[in-house]
């Protein structure tokens, strides 16, 4: 995965980052059915390696696949993500380990919705239960942001002139 | 129009079962990994497949701009309903245990129709995205070539 | 010991701190979405490394089975996921836009138009 991480860093063709980016996205949902993650897994396999490769692709071939010869200097960049990544480093020292059973996260409401969630739902897969019946407004959120990126992208590629004018063809 | 025959062929035996397996994630996600987006994803590559294979014009026939529209609202429409519903019946708002005699069989409802509310905006939004680009690739081709490249 | 345990988050500072410089470093528009994906492909991964337990398996009841791992972050994650293509495709849509206006993607030149008019 890292790899494939510097391998996008260095490559200026935009076909192959894009490509790269795609299988960057199969391994991470290769890793997330290691960690027991199956339904995130399966939605990053479709939505990551597909959908937004396809998109990504399209925008391509409507702008231009070179990526010109950065034009200033990058060390500033670097010393800045260095630092940052330090930072981010000695946090993670204080975090529970991989796998740890008695972690803050796993031992307060995780389990609560382990317990209840299949006997008040009678539903086995309990990421389900939780994210249509639980959390039911976060969900209704997340479909209206969909609802509201698929509008905005009608409006902003959607040719609305091209349909004036073709309509004043027609009047003509 | 494209027309390589291997793909074309390969593409007309995959897509029904893209769609079987579409149908499957969408109504067992209760019991197995998979649900709403996961369905929506699917179905929406399917026919970005038939698209990108058959060509705008053909996909644009199997599933036109204006039921692709009203999928958008239809699913957040029937999420919210459902909500509305719950209201109605004298619970709280998507607290589905008013919806049948009881409350486990009120949840499995609920949960069915809200993950179908959100397989049908997802499924809506990703093909009229897919086909908002294609179509102005195709628009500006015309602007500049008179439109004789293909899609 | 202590290696072993957090090696998974140092992987995903690794991979955080790689999509950021792509973001701050790169001058292409459609680059710099690709590095926001590899960004937010970094927090799916630490999420997912909270909600693991050792020797758990997947959050789906079964018979035989005691120990799950915590589907709490699983739900947030798929959440985040689609929301993270809806604004992929938003902000693919602006670049082909910021194209047809400008015709260019790289960040630079489009400063200096902005300056030249």
């Amino acid at each position: 995965m890292s790899i494939t991480v510097c391998a996008i860093l260095r490559i200026r063709n935009l076909y192959a980052v894009v490509m790269l980016g795609s299988i960057f996205s199969v391994m991470a949902a290769a890793i997330f059915v290691i960690l027991d993650a199956v339904d995130v897994a399966f939605t990053e396999a479709a939505v990551g390696a597909g959908i937004s490769t396809v998109l990504a692709l399209g925008t391509i071939a409507l702008t231009t696949d070179r990526e010109k010869k950065p034009s200033h200097t990058k060390i500033l960049p670097l010393i800045m993500v260095c630092l940052t990544g330090v930072a981010l480093i000695y946090g993670t020292l204080d975090l529970a380990h991989y796998g740890d059973p008695n972690a803050p996260v796993q031992t307060h409401v995780g389990p609560d919705y382990l317990r209840d969630a299949p006997v008040k739902t009678g539903i086995p897969n309990v990421v389900t239960s939780i994210l249509a019946s639980y959390r039911g407004y976060d969900t209704l959120g997340e479909v209206v942001v969909i609802f509201t990126a698929g509008i905005g992208v009608i409006l902003l590629l959607g040719n609305w002139r091209h349909i004036g004018r073709r309509r004043e063809d027609k009047d003509v | 129009m494209y027309s390589y025959l291997v793909l074309r062929v390969v593409a007309k035996l995959l897509m029904p079962f893209i769609m079987l397996f579409g149908l499957y994630v969408q109504f067992h996600g209760d019991f197995g990994p998979g649900g709403g987006f996961q369905a929506g994803v699917i179905f929406a590559a399917g026919f970005i497949l038939y698209a990108l294979i058959f060509g705008l014009q053909n996909a644009s026939r199997v599933l036109p701009r204006g039921i692709l529209r009203f999928g958008i609202a239809l699913g957040v429409l029937l999420y919210a309903g459902v909500g509305v519903y719950n209201l109605l019946v004298g619970g709280k708002y998507l607290d589905y245990n008013v919806m049948a005699q009881n409350a486990v069989h009120g949840q499995h409802l609920g949960i069915l129709l809200v993950e179908l509310g959100v397989g049908i905006t997802v499924t809506s939004v990703m093909v009229m995205v897919f086909f908002t680009f294609a179509r102005h690739r195709q628009t500006k081709g015309d602007d500049q070539d008179g439109g004789s490249r293909p899609l | 010991m202590a290696a072993v345990g957090l090696y998974n988050y140092w992987i995903v500072v690794f991979l955080m701190m790689a999509g950021f410089y792509i973001v701050i470093a790169h001058d292409n528009l459609v680059k710099k979405i690709v590095g926001l994906n590899v960004f937010q492909a970094s927090v799916f991964v630490m999420y997912i490394t909270f909600g693991k337990i050792q020797g758990g398996t997947a959050p789906i009841i079964a018979e035989g089975i005691t120990t799950y791992s915590n589907p709490l972050p699983h739900v947030l994650i798929l959440t985040a996921i689609v929301v993270g293509v809806a604004t992929t495709a938003l902000g693919l849509a602006l670049v082909v836009r910021i194209n047809e206006a400008y015709g260019t993607i790289e960040e630079d030149e489009i400063h200096v138009q902005d300056e030249e008019s």
